[in-house]
């Protein structure tokens, strides 16, 4: 199985998207989404722990005894979420605090496990380092629209500043408060499956 | 190559793997333990500054921002027992650690907040006005929640009885269920009601369901929906360290010398 390298990057954003495709990484994309700053500093760390973990996993790819792989990439994804953990408290300690457990929830995020099993075990480092950034790229970019449309809908704010004035602080703008509520995320994201399976018919799933 | 599949070569492999990443992990646990320590001060006088309503949930705020607001504010060291001042250091004071040591901690009654060890000495935060008035007590408060034990704190006005705010600064809750004490609307609920009622006993309480406004329902609190568990963890923090246990001999203190 041949894989072009632009293939490996860009395939995750439209034609094989994590999120909307795969439908992996619900959990956290539902937590992490109300607010773009959350959101942004969520996306790094897994396009972080994504990358480290496919090209480690890529570079034993040969070592590894195949009776324990399913642990070893676990040891392997643990440890790194585990470092990033410990860096996001030790750099971005407020925003560490607001995403709680689901920064330490990275392991258990089924496209980083995923990817590790289904491409880092079979394809050479260099093309497991780009399908590790277009499979974080494409997670970062459905979380990163649905941030946008929760929090400019739900707090009238983007990245903190306030775009629409609320009605709170004297300006017109009544916040959607459902907008902050973890059911608005399944909302936005059912949108978003929607929307690319009418552009691309072909990810449509048959009946039968 | 040695052959892949043989038991001894996974054996190896295994342990090589755990002490590779072993080593990465607690390489990077201690070297970034110093900042992390200066976060954790940082972010509970942050915790402070809320209860006393100095600050507000959210509100982006620097170092030397949070130092200068925290000027009215002076750590105080007391003697749990007897509510006296007691000298001390309070910038490496642990509770924490003094409660674990059987020499300065003395077993616990059986408690709801399962408080197992008391620290002999407690520090708290006394907050001054111009004239140098007492106008607000924090006081540190810790039980077990659902998870894990919630540490916060629980400001009172001068009267020893009326709540000025309180902020939880570390605990293990599920995050949108009794993760929901760091909600600011929540909190909001506090200000205004009542600690003790007329006899003096605590009275306070994170109910089922909806209180009236402070003044309808003084000593009741809204109950965080989904969270039982926490909400009577709440509750119970606060009978044990209003009581005779915790702050009361202090609380007593101010309330003589007020007179």
């Amino acid at each position: 199985m041949a894989v072009k390298k632009s293939e490996a990057a860009l395939d995750p954003l439209f034609n094989n998207n994590p999120i909307a495709l795969q439908v992996l990484g619900i959990c956290s994309a539902l937590a992490v989404t109300t607010k773009m700053e959350t959101s942004v500093v969520m996306c790094a760390a897994v396009i972080a722990v994504l990358t480290l973990s496919n090209l480690t996993i890529s570079l034993l790819r040969h070592q590894i005894p195949n009776s324990i792989r399913i642990i070893v990439q676990l040891t392997v994804i643990a440890s790194l979420v585990i470092v990033t953990d410990q860096i996001l408290k030790a750099y971005v300690f407020e925003i560490s605090k607001q995403l709680s457990v689901f920064v330490g929830l990275i392991i258990t995020n089924c496209i980083i496990m995923g990817r590790a099993e289904a491409f880092a075990m079979q394809n050479p480092p260099s093309l497991a380092i780009l399908d590790g950034i277009g499979n974080g790229i494409g997670y970062s970019a459905i979380l990163m629209v649905t941030a946008f449309l929760r929090e400019l809908f739900g707090s009238g704010k983007l990245y903190g500043y306030s775009v629409l004035p609320t009605v709170s602080e004297g300006g017109w703008y009544l916040p959607n408060g459902l907008m902050l509520l973890s059911p608005a995320a399944f909302f936005i994201i059912g949108g978003l499956i929607w929307a690319l399976r009418v552009y691309k018919p072909a990810q449509v799933e048959m009946d039968g | 190559m040695a052959n892949r599949q043989a038991t001894g070569y996974t054996l190896l492999f295994a342990t090589a793997i755990c002490i590779v990443c072993g080593i990465l992990v607690s390489s990077f646990a201690v070297s970034l333990e110093d900042l992390q320590d200066e976060n954790i001060a940082l972010d509970k006088q942050k915790r402070v500054l809320e209860a006393v309503g100095l600050l507000q949930p959210g509100e982006p705020i620097d170092e030397a921002e949070v130092a200068e607001r925290f000027a009215p504010i002076e750590p105080v060291l007391i003697d749990l027992a007897s509510g006296e001042a007691v000298d001390g250091d309070t910038a490496t004071f642990d509770q924490q650690r003094r409660a674990r040591n059987p020499d300065t901690s003395t077993e616990a009654p059986d408690n709801l907040a399962r408080v197992k060890r008391i620290p002999d000495r407690a520090l708290l935060y006394e907050m001054r006005g111009d004239g140098g008035e007492l106008e607000t007590i924090v006081l540190p408060i810790e039980g077990l929640g659902l998870w894990g034990t919630l540490y916060g704190f629980l400001a009172l006005d001068a009267d020893t009885t009326t709540v000025h705010g309180i902020t939880y600064y570390q605990h293990k809750e599920t995050p949108g269920l009794g993760g929901e004490v760091d909600n600011p609307s929540w909190k909001e609920k506090w200000p205004g009601r009542r600690a003790f009622d007329d006899e003096g006993e605590v009275r306070l309480a994170v109910i089922k369901g909806f209180a009236g406004s402070a003044e309808e329902d003084p000593y009741e609190v809204d109950g965080l929906a989904g969270a039982t568990i926490t909400s009577n963890g709440v509750t119970n923090m606060l009978e044990f360290w209003l009581g005779e246990n915790g702050f009361e001999p202090y609380l007593n203190r101010i309330r003589a010398e007020a007179n």
